[in-house]
């Protein structure tokens, strides 16, 4: 089924990691997530919009509201033209960092969404989406 | 365009009455649904189907041309799961289709008596089909309305107990699923907060066993415990449990375990700076001063 | 530029973090609460962040930071506040801030930083053992 909803949102600066966070917080709470759901996905949020102000160079996010038989998610996708990641699996371990970091962004973030999915490509960007099931 | 589409196209306002006529006079329910929402439900399903008919199969009500009559459908079972209709009053409500359908059939088709067999057959497929649609989408509802008691069902099977000022006990029977160490423990936390309470027992005595899994989420509330500014202490571990938990590799080695809820009581109580002292110990040193005065 | 406020009360530093924090901002914390210890010489540090809605692996980050900054110092931090939902997401997340004491409120975490600056070699010993 086509996504109800959606949204895009540019991630280019720090202040957009705070945007893109307050934007999903809403559409968690309208969507009547729990407390401790909402806080995941803006947690995972704010991760995902910083690897790709950090590492992408910038970028954008776009939000949807999508259904799977009688569930409903919340999915959000992390785009950058940026330099790519030459090593996933190495990036997707806890620890991994490039940043100076607690390398918890990608791996952390897998925990705290229902899925995860990276396509990542060197010299061309990464796309990471992200879908949270209620 | 069959002949069937056809009929459903040119005559889609005098089937809907007869149907809307024959269904008032047959519905029992008018507790549940009035006669005017029935009219409106039946006016936008038909609308649907005679769009449908036009471009899509007859035979199948899978593809892409009927999702509207399906999405129609499924709205209808749920709303009617909802108000306490059963599936065959559900059911019913479709294929009392049948009857407008096939009359106005026959009084079409009176000259093509063969042509009248097949498109009935056609006609009758289809409704059987929405039927057996509403049926289940009127099961994806009580199920829908099952887990969610489900749900509400964990949120009161573990009740967060406060033993003392500050000391709260989660006392967890019965078998520890992902989903119930999940609810339980977010309760734990909250309560944790509600009551400013340092220290939570969380008593395992009721446990059978402990899986990877479970013993993960435990872990977690330990650390998210900690985190808050909250101490935890796990009583009650059976023997297999401590078997299983060393052969499973889980390190508890940073959490306080105590064998018994008493003694990790006793524990919680030293840890806020209390003691339980026996009265009868408490009051003979009074007897002896009593005795010396005397 | 906007700034969280740091408060004295007497040989402690209190900083309440209220607003939905920039990364700037959590990097200008950092700088001007290490400055204030080193300049009131201060005890303890403590921060109180009921009011976070989130604490995502930056955050945590310069939380652990400011523990780690001001044990060199010679002051002691504890973390007061956090909301349940943010401490599910942060073990989560992989984070359990090791080496960060905490409390539940502020008033219990001032009671602990009394505590610990009151007996500095116990304390140096009992955190090991907690960490």
């Amino acid at each position: 089924m086509a996504p109800q909803k959606t949204e895009t949102l540019p991630i280019k600066t720090a202040s957009d990691i705070v945007a893109a966070r307050q934007a999903v917080r809403l559409w968690a709470a309208e969507m009547k997530f729990s407390l401790v759901d909402q806080t995941k996905i803006v947690t995972a949020t704010s991760e995902l919009a910083r690897n790709t102000v950090q590492h992408g160079g910038g970028g954008h996010m776009v939000m949807s509201i999508v259904e799977s038989g009688i569930h409903q998610g919340l999915h959000l996708v992390f785009e950058d033209k940026g330099p790519g990641i030459a090593d996933v699996e190495a990036a997707m371990r806890d620890g991994f960092t490039t940043a100076g970091g607690m390398g918890l962004g990608l791996s952390g973030s897998k925990r705290l969404m229902s899925q995860f999915t990276i396509e990542t490509k060197v010299g061309e960007g990464t796309r990471v989406a992200v879908t949270r099931w209620k | 365009m069959s002949k069937l589409a056809e009929i459903f196209q040119k005559h889609q306002d005098d089937i809907v009455a007869d149907w809307s006529k024959g269904m008032s006079s047959a519905n029992r329910r008018k507790d549940l649904i009035s006669d005017a929402d029935l009219k409106a439900q039946s006016t936008e399903l038909f609308a649907a189907i005679a769009k449908a008919s036009k471009t899509g199969s007859l035979s199948d009500i899978e593809g892409s041309d009927w999702r509207e009559v399906r999405e129609i459908l499924s709205s209808i079972s749920a709303s009617r799961a909802k108000q306490g209709f059963t599936p065959t009053e559900t059911a019913s409500f479709v294929l009392s289709l049948k009857q407008p359908v096939n009359s106005r059939l026959r009084k079409e088709m009176a000259k093509d008596p063969e042509g009248l067999i097949d498109e009935t057959t056609t006609a009758n497929g289809l409704i059987d089909k929405m039927a057996l649609h509403t049926s289940e989408a009127f099961l994806t509802t009580r199920e829908q309305l099952i887990a969610r008691q489900q749900e509400d069902m964990l949120e009161l099977s573990t009740p967060v107990v406060k033993l003392w000022d500050g000391i709260l006990a989660l006392p967890v029977i019965g078998t520890l699923d992902s989903a119930r160490t999940q609810v339980v423990m977010e309760s734990l936390l909250k309560t944790i907060v509600e009551t400013n309470s340092k220290i939570a027992i969380i008593d395992i005595t009721g446990v059978p066993t402990v899986d990877t899994l479970v013993a993960q989420h435990l872990l977690k509330t330990i650390t998210a415990a900690r985190l808050m500014g909250a101490e935890c202490i796990i009583s009650g571990i059976r023997p297999q449990i401590a078997q299983t938990i060393v052969h499973l590799g889980i390190n508890l080695n940073d959490i306080i375990t105590k064998s018994k809820m008493a003694d990790a009581f006793a524990l919680a109580l030293q840890r806020t700076g209390k003691i339980v002292v026996s009265m009868n110990k408490a009051a003979a040193p009074k007897k002896t001063e009593h005795g010396k005065d005397n | 530029m906007e700034r969280i406020p740091i408060l004295r009360m007497g040989s402690f530093l209190l900083v309440t973090i209220q607003v939905d924090m920039h990364d700037q901002l959590a990097m200008t914390l950092q700088d001007d609460l290490t400055s204030a210890i080193a300049k009131f010489e201060a005890r303890g540090v403590l921060i109180d962040i009921s009011s976070l809605e989130i604490v995502d692996s930056f955050i945590g980050r310069m939380l652990a930071n400011i523990a780690a900054m001001s044990r060199i110092l010679d002051a002691h931090t504890v973390l007061v506040g956090m909301q349940p939902a943010v401490a599910i997401t942060l073990v989560e997340l992989g984070m359990s801030l090791p080496g960060v004491r905490t409390a539940l409120n502020v008033e219990s975490g001032m009671e602990l930083l009394h505590a610990l600056s009151e007996s500095p070699e116990e304390t140096e010993a009992d955190g090991a053992a907690e960490n």
